[in-house]
């Protein structure tokens, strides 16, 4: 699906991301572990066209989108839900929701998506700023939703909210993934992580250092934590 | 003289200048909430509104022409400005907007220069506009109770329009986060063009209001755009209601100001102004700056 190969993004002068490569097959998750600055949220950010990478590729299904704008990416099928979920704080829920409907959504329209995170039918009327952490969150996924994506981008859901939050956040990744939707999880969470990832990869200072299989992360779980992610 | 009808006629008088008022402010913060900006060029959009009204009467002979042409010519013309320049500044700071588009003001004043001539150009009223209607035995022209009505009229579709429309929910979202809306599909460059020839076809429609009554002159456009920045000061930078609420305020302190202390009216907005600025910096409705 999602193919990322020698990937480098700079800031200024700052090299942020250092050649990076990643491969997301279709119908995975795939969970991008690492300490606070190594890259995760820039590597989403260069994916989605937020900032454009200057140099490597960001294959989509055969097609080089590295250097896209932000519309031309989502319209070909990537939906982003960002750190901090950046909800429009004064528009309701449902218009939250309508401003990534482009295009009647077919296989997650308003109904199915209500039906999905029950919580946010209730604050159908209410304006984005009134939700808790918990809700805006399952806004941001509802609004990435709307427009149909093959491809989801999830940085950091989990920032902020209660551990029975988070079960049902793991809830709904498995049900997006069960759906068809292929999904590329930034965590800090392990727990969260493990519990919905196939595969698991660390970044260290702009570099992909780590990829395996949750059940080999286990194994080496005490090792590979104090060396790439513990502080 | 009777009080009731003074009131009555003055207070008419007050809300027809808060129309002209509210055509300017609202097009100037809604290019603010977009775009981060300030147009210094509003005033000159206003002003080259005039100008094409009077064009428009001249040719055609019907003011209703004018009312439909000059809006569209002038917000085109904001449009494609804002494509073909603008759009290359986004990403410095605001010092590369204030001198481009105080630049236009200039450049926008020699053309009129050029191709309109230097003299005061008067723009007919159309002939039903053009009587006087008793209101409580007191006179009062019709043409201002039709430009009350008119931004009545024009308040109400811009707010139907950005509550109800798609392009409305864009530029409602765009302005709380143009990021956001650009990664969830939408192309923001196309919103900011729609909204920047939206603002200025908004002044332009107030310059052919404006003209049957001041003319169509070269001094239109720093009067008006002095005006323009103290509304949206009082209503807050990007707030639309914001923007009606600092029309009518003005044009009440302007009318009722100058009738009982005439040397002292143009201080008495000020005064508002520096208030609010002092107890609400970001305006009444507008975020804390």
């Amino acid at each position: 699906m999602l193919t990322i190969e020698g990937l480098n993004t700079h800031y200024g002068a700052s090299h942020v991301l250092q050649g990076v490569d990643l491969v997301v097959p279709p119908g995975r998750i795939c969970a991008l572990l690492g300490r606070n600055g190594v890259g995760k949220s820039t590597t989403l950010r260069s994916v989605m066209g937020l900032v454009t990478p200057t140099s490597g590729k960001v294959m989509l299904d055969g097609v080089d989108i590295a250097g896209w704008q932000p519309h031309q990416v989502a319209r070909a099928g990537v939906a982003y839900v960002p750190e901090g979920r950046l909800i429009f704080p004064d528009l309701t829920v449902i218009e939250n929701i309508k401003v990534a409907e482009r295009n009647p959504a077919k296989a997650w329209p308003i109904p199915r998506l209500l039906e999905l995170f029950p919580s946010l039918r209730e604050r159908a009327r209410n304006k984005g700023a009134h939700l808790s952490g918990g809700e805006q969150q399952m806004l941001a996924i509802a609004r990435a939703l709307v427009s149909d994506p093959k491809m989801l981008l999830l940085d950091e859901p989990s920032q902020g909210l209660a551990p029975l939050v988070v079960r049902e956040l793991a809830r709904v990744i498995q049900i997006l993934c069960d759906s068809g939707v292929t999904i590329l999880l930034v965590e800090q969470n392990m727990k969260l992580a493990e519990a919905v990832a196939n595969e698991l990869h660390i970044m260290v200072k702009g570099r992909m250092v780590y990829g395996a299989s949750p059940e080999k992360f286990r194994a080496e779980e005490a090792e590979i934590r104090s060396r790439y992610l513990t502080v | 003289m009777d009080v009731l009808p003074f009131l009555v006629t003055q207070c008419l008088n007050a809300l027809s200048q808060a129309a002209l008022l509210f055509f300017l402010g609202c097009g100037l913060t809604l290019i603010f909430g977009i775009m981060r900006i300030v147009n210094f060029a509003h005033g000159a959009f206003f002003m080259l509104g005039a100008y094409v009204g009077w064009s428009a009467v001249h040719w055609t002979g019907n003011f209703w022409v004018a009312l439909v042409a000059a809006p569209i010519l002038v917000g085109g013309f904001g449009a494609a400005f804002e494509l073909g320049i603008l759009r290359r500044l986004y990403g410095r700071d605001g010092h590369a907007f204030l001198m481009v588009t105080f630049g236009l003001t200039l450049v926008m004043g020699e053309a009129i220069r050029l191709l309109w001539g230097v003299e005061a150009l008067q723009v007919q009223m159309p002939v039903s506009l053009s009587d006087i209607v008793f209101i409580l035995d007191e006179p009062f022209p019709i043409y201002r109770l039709f430009l009350a009505g008119s931004g009545v009229v024009v308040a109400i579709v811009i707010w139907q329009f950005l509550e109800r429309t798609r392009l409305g929910l864009l530029i409602r979202a765009t302005s709380q986060n143009a990021e956001m809306v650009h990664a969830l599909g939408t192309d923001v460059r196309l919103v900011r063009s729609a909204v920047f020839g939206i603002g200025c076809g908004l002044a332009g429609i107030g310059g052919v209001f404006a003209a049957p009554m001041v003319t169509a002159s070269l001094g239109m456009a720093p009067n008006a755009v002095i005006d323009t920045f103290v509304i949206v000061i009082i209503g807050g930078m990007g707030s639309f209601l914001g923007s009606m609420i600092g029309a009518l305020l003005v044009a009440f302190v302007q009318v009722f100001g100058s009738y009982f202390f005439p040397d002292f009216a143009m201080a008495f907005m000020y005064l508002i102004m520096l208030t609010i600025l002092v107890v609400r910096p970001g305006g009444l409705l507008g975020k804390e700056a």
